[in-house]
């Protein structure tokens, strides 16, 4: 698809999506959101690029190998979960610390963020190559 | 609490990862692939220790506690599971790397192995029916890569009917979960058990049966039983060997494995309805899987044909619902595993030698004349099936025909007996036409052609595989009595809730008869 409205408009849409899905992954312990919601997001924005500017466009853009970037979610999730077992608590226990965050006082940082990270990153690795695959098909 | 129970599915998960960050290199995956693999079965070994005491171990993950939480159980029956897929695992990863070809090794084979088997061990170990669920799917979309990888005509033929049937498999499956949860307001299988014997004592017990008659066709498709059995021949000889050989192994048993847990642990109220419908079943499947056999003459064909009749076996022992039927049932799954895939490895090399899968056309050389030492390893597992002593198929089939004999189901000792000598003569087809005949001159034999030499990395998981055949079968009573502790357990249901949910849970409810 050759679309200059679409090139222009995912020129601005593309950081924001991105923007947002950091946010909705962040805010997923409290809130409505998470890792594969984030994940999905992040990916939809660069399926947009895809889309707009071609897979060849976008696997530049990307620049990671999406392979890695699924085997790195999925060292994230892992190590998330296995670092309560190193301290003797059952697989997937949440551990905590708390953290002085300038303008935001202390934040509490937990495994449970570092397991959500790694969904992300799985997700959008997955996402990714499943769209580049199908668009590369089509061209 | 140990994280024991858990380590069998990290450990191939970890493996699957550190394979696809160094994706690039061939020998990196391969290295960490076969680590990866050693690492499991040692974990497994001790793990199958641990509980052979008779030791139920458990992990709630998250350290939220039985029921509101997602708990890992390993009882015995569990353990030897897992440790056969560990097993299992290894052979096939060692022979993959001298036999599966170098495109399908680029593109990610190794992790997608070690992700089924994080699936299947998963699929063992877990005391949740929804990760059951889950477990299934992952072992299932990794088999589903691992069949279609290569793209060849007859691999994309199979995969479409294997893929269509297990995801209508998942969806009933799903289906009936959400219905259990809706009926007993649990997911954790040891909870369940003690609700549904509630749901039964307060007169719901028709909803629950209708719950397990859902789940029976779900775990059905899965294991490949009659009726539902003809995605299993129309895929399984189409990917490589090594590939074929795992699936011929592990998948179908991860059905069978859930048909024992949810028919012993839950689903026990009904067993004149429920076991007798197994009992048609396991006998149907023995005997539609021997005789489609006969008619096959690829030798994976024919092999494939021969997991459906021993699934029969197996699903026999459960319908029976006696301590020496459950027994035998787990005695025939060691037995069966092992052969199975070994089975499925030795077609690989013979393929090698003879240049065809074919029965009927003649191959490049016979196996006999050029291999004798494969030919020998085909003949341990291959005797094995047929149920030959003092190899572990002997007695695998003993024991449940001397559990049939003992509930005087002599017509299902009658089709079983009969079932092992067409098997017999299957695996003596396979003998004569593959492996004892050379090819005439006339046939296309060229007298003076050599076979390719076999590499050891394929030669060495048959021949242990082989050994732990024949080891079973001279230490059979080690075996025989690890089978009848776990089937103990199973038999048990107070046992596996107890060390779930504690004490408190275990007292069976009033006016129920367990």
């Amino acid at each position: 698809m050759n679309s200059t409205i679409l090139q222009t408009a995912t020129r601005y849409l593309l950081p924001l999506l991105l923007i947002f899905s950091i946010v909705v992954m962040l805010q997923g312990h409290n809130k409505p959101g998470g890792g594969f919601i984030g994940g999905l997001i992040g990916a939809a924005g660069f399926a947009l690029h895809g889309m707009a500017f071609g897979p060849r466009a976008t696997r530049t853009a990307l620049r990671a190998d999406l392979v890695v970037v699924m085997a790195l979610g999925l060292a994230f999730a892992l190590v998330a979960g296995s670092l309560a077992l190193a301290s003797g608590q059952p697989f997937l226990s949440g551990l905590w610390v708390s953290v002085p965050f300038p303008g935001f006082g202390e934040v509490k940082v937990g495994t449970p963020l570092v397991f959500d990270i790694g969904v992300y990153f799985v997700v959008i690795g997955v996402v990714m190559t499943i769209v580049l695959s199908l668009l590369e098909e089509n061209a | 609490m140990s994280a024991l129970p858990i380590l069998p599915v990290l450990i191939p998960l970890g493996t699957a990862c550190l394979g696809m960050l160094g994706h690039r290199s061939l020998r990196a995956q391969q290295t960490v692939s076969v680590a990866g693999a050693v690492a499991l079965v040692v974990v497994a070994v001790a793990l199958l220790a641990r509980t052979a005491t008779g030791e139920i171990l458990t992990l709630d993950a998250g350290g939220w506690s039985a029921p509101f939480g997602i708990t890992f159980v390993a009882d015995a029956f569990g353990a030897i599971m897992a440790l056969l897929a560990a097993v299992t695992g290894l052979a096939v990863v060692v022979y993959s790397v001298a036999s599966v070809d170098l495109p399908r090794k680029r593109f990610l084979y190794y992790p997608l192995t070690h992700v089924l088997l994080a699936g299947v061990c998963g699929a063992f170990l877990t005391g949740d029916i929804f990760n059951l669920y889950v477990c299934f799917e992952i072992l299932l979309l990794s088999s589903f890569v691992l069949l279609s990888l290569g793209s060849e005509r007859g691999q994309l033929e199979g995969a479409i009917k294997y893929v269509t049937l297990n995801l209508i498999s998942s969806a009933i499956f799903l289906s009936a979960s959400g219905l259990l949860y809706g009926t007993l307001g649990t997911l954790n299988m040891a909870h369940l058990s003690v609700r549904a014997a509630e749901a039964v004592a307060e007169g719901r017990g028709h909803v629950v049966t209708i719950v397990a008659m859902l789940f029976m066709v779900s775990f059905g498709i899965k294991a490949a039983v009659f009726p539902l059995f003809f995605w299993l021949p129309a895929s399984y000889h189409t990917p490589p060997f090594a590939v074929s050989a795992l699936f011929a192994g592990l998948l179908t048993k991860v059905g069978v494995y859930a048909i024992v847990r949810v028919f012993t642990l839950i689903f026990v109220h009904d067993t004149g309805y429920t076991h007798t419908i197994l009992l048609w079943v396991a006998a149907l499947t023995m005997v539609s899987g021997v005789l489609g056999a006969a008619a096959q003459t690829e030798f994976r064909r024919v092999l494939s044909f021969h997991i459906i009749s021993q699934i029969g076996y197996m699903i026999l022992g459960v319908a029976l619902l006696t301590p020496l039927a459950v027994a035998g049932t787990v005695f025939y799954i060691v037995h069966h595993i092992v052969v199975k895939a070994n089975l499925f490895l030795v077609a690989g090399v013979a393929h090698r030698i003879r240049g065809t899968s074919d029965l009927v056309r003649p191959g490049r050389v016979g196996v006999y004349a050029s291999a004798p030492l494969v030919a020998l390893l085909f003949m341990v597992p291959a005797m094995s099936l047929a149920g030959v002593p003092p190899l572990s198929g002997f007695w695998a089939k003993l024991i449940l025909i001397r559990a049939a004999l003992d509930e005087r189901a002599y017509v299902y000792v009658a089709v079983a007996l009969l079932v092992g000598i067409m098997t017999l003569f299957s695996m003596t087809k396979i003998w004569a036409e593959a492996f004892w005949k050379s090819p005439a001159p006339e046939e296309g034999g060229t007298a003076g052609e050599t076979a390719p030499r076999t590499p050891a990395g394929m030669l060495a998981p048959i021949a242990v595989l082989a050994a732990i055949t024949v080891g079973i079968g001279l230490a059979a009573q080690p075996v025989f009595e690890f089978s009848a502790l776990a089937a103990g357990q199973l038999l048990n249901p107070e046992v596996y809730v107890g060390a779930v949910l504690g004490e408190a849970f275990a007292t069976p409810v009033e006016g129920v008869d367990p």
